[in-house]
């Protein structure tokens, strides 16, 4: 069992029982091994279904979006950082939302667990000291969770959430030799025909069902554009300019708000790692305007201002 | 972005054009015109092209 979910029930639990908040927003244990979906809790007797684990891939700031009453929230690096962009775009006030970060160490990839493993896996259970056992089919393997991450969590600098009411546990180090664009630059270095066959094939087995979209916190118009009828922006089949145009846009509309938390990967049936789009963003945004998303909620969104200082190469 | 995924940077061209430059905006529509002329014919992001499989 995880160390952090006697703490996380202790707090939920006193929470409620407090009246402080009406909802509380966590994790719970799936039907199917290796998923943590999301619950809302509105009683003290019922705080014993939240859980934690590795897999709780989920962004629960999504949750958040215009609610009504004041809610708490457990909240990963990532998750908070998603908060703070709530926050700075008034989807969500402050004062309505209580924050219970949770340091991170990472949340792992259920298809890379599955592919190592090889059979069908029944359970997997998470040690203190970082190692994985995983069942299924009679037989048990041992893992290292390091192994088993997934990518955005690899390259993460921010599990420790930015801002919070409370904690769950002491913060996580964060290792000093992640290389966070690694992934970008191993793209860059590639000749332009290259990266367009790159993502060609990142997106041919897209089905346009949106899950990427929909577990996204920052996809939170009323209307998406791929949705509207009049005009319509995009086509809806599987055309691959429609496929690629959809990425396109959704990855635009993310700029300077993604944290990366990687939480339209996790949703993906297809298993398609769609932040090669949305990391390049982020990487730019810090190159061009030395901008964060989800660090501060008094400042816009790089994409939001303009000084007459902002580099303009690209203009001639 | 779009050239980090594929797009030839010479189809991406941005300029500032006040409305009262008339010859900076002919020399740049006529350079934009003459670089995209270079690179040939767009294949990205065409609709119902018939592609090579
Ligand atoms: S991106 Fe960072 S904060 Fe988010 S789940 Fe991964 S390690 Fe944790
Ligand atoms: S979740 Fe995956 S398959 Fe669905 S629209 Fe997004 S990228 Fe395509």
């Amino acid at each position: 069992m995880h160390t952090y979910i006697d703490k996380i029930r202790e707090i939920a639990s006193r929470l409620l029982k407090e009246e402080a908040v009406e909802m509380v927003i966590g994790y719970q244990e799936g039907t199917l091994p290796m998923i943590s979906p999301p619950m809302s809790v509105r009683s003290a007797e019922d705080v014993e279904k939240l859980t934690w684990s590795s897999h709780c891939c989920i962004n629960l700031a999504n949750y958040l979006t215009d609610i009504k009453g004041k809610v708490a929230v457990f909240a990963k690096g990532c998750d908070c950082r998603s908060i703070v962009n709530h926050i700075a775009e008034g989807k969500v006030k402050r004062e309505d939302v209580v924050i219970i970060g949770v340091p991170c160490n990472g949340m792992m990839e259920r298809r890379t667990i599955s592919n190592i493993f090889g059979d069908e896996i029944e359970e997997v259970v998470e040690e203190a000291d970082g190692t994985v056992i995983v069942r299924g089919k009679g037989r048990e393997e041992k893992y290292q969770k390091s192994d088993l991450l997934r990518q955005c969590c690899r390259v993460c600098v921010h599990k420790n959430p930015v801002l919070y009411d409370e904690l769950v546990a002491d913060p996580v180090a964060i290792p000093e030799d992640i290389q966070r664009y690694k992934e970008v630059e191993k793209i860059e270095a590639r000749e332009i025909d290259k990266r367009w066959k790159f993502f060609e094939n990142l997106i041919s087995t897209c089905i346009r069902c949106y899950a990427c979209r929909d577990a996204c916190p920052t996809c939170y118009c009323p209307t998406c554009f791929v949705d509207e009828a009049q005009p319509q922006w995009v086509g809806k089949g599987d055309d691959e300019p429609d496929v690629m145009t959809f990425h396109i846009l959704r990855a635009f509309h993310t700029a300077g708000r993604c944290t990366d938390c990687g939480a339209c990967v996790s949703a993906c049936p297809m298993g398609i790692n769609m932040r090669a789009f949305t990391k390049k963003l982020e990487k730019d945004c810090l190159d061009l305007w030395d901008w964060e998303a989800g660090l501060t909620s008094d400042m816009r969104p790089a994409l939001e201002t303009f000084t007459p200082s902002d580099p303009e190469d690209n203009f001639k | 972005m779009l050239t980090h995924i594929g797009i030839e940077p010479e189809r991406l061209q941005f300029s500032w054009i006040s409305s009262a430059e008339s010859t900076k905006f002919i020399d740049v529509v006529t350079e934009v015109v003459e670089a995209v002329r270079k690179v040939g014919p767009n294949t990205r992001l065409v609709k119902n092209m018939v592609r090579e499989p």
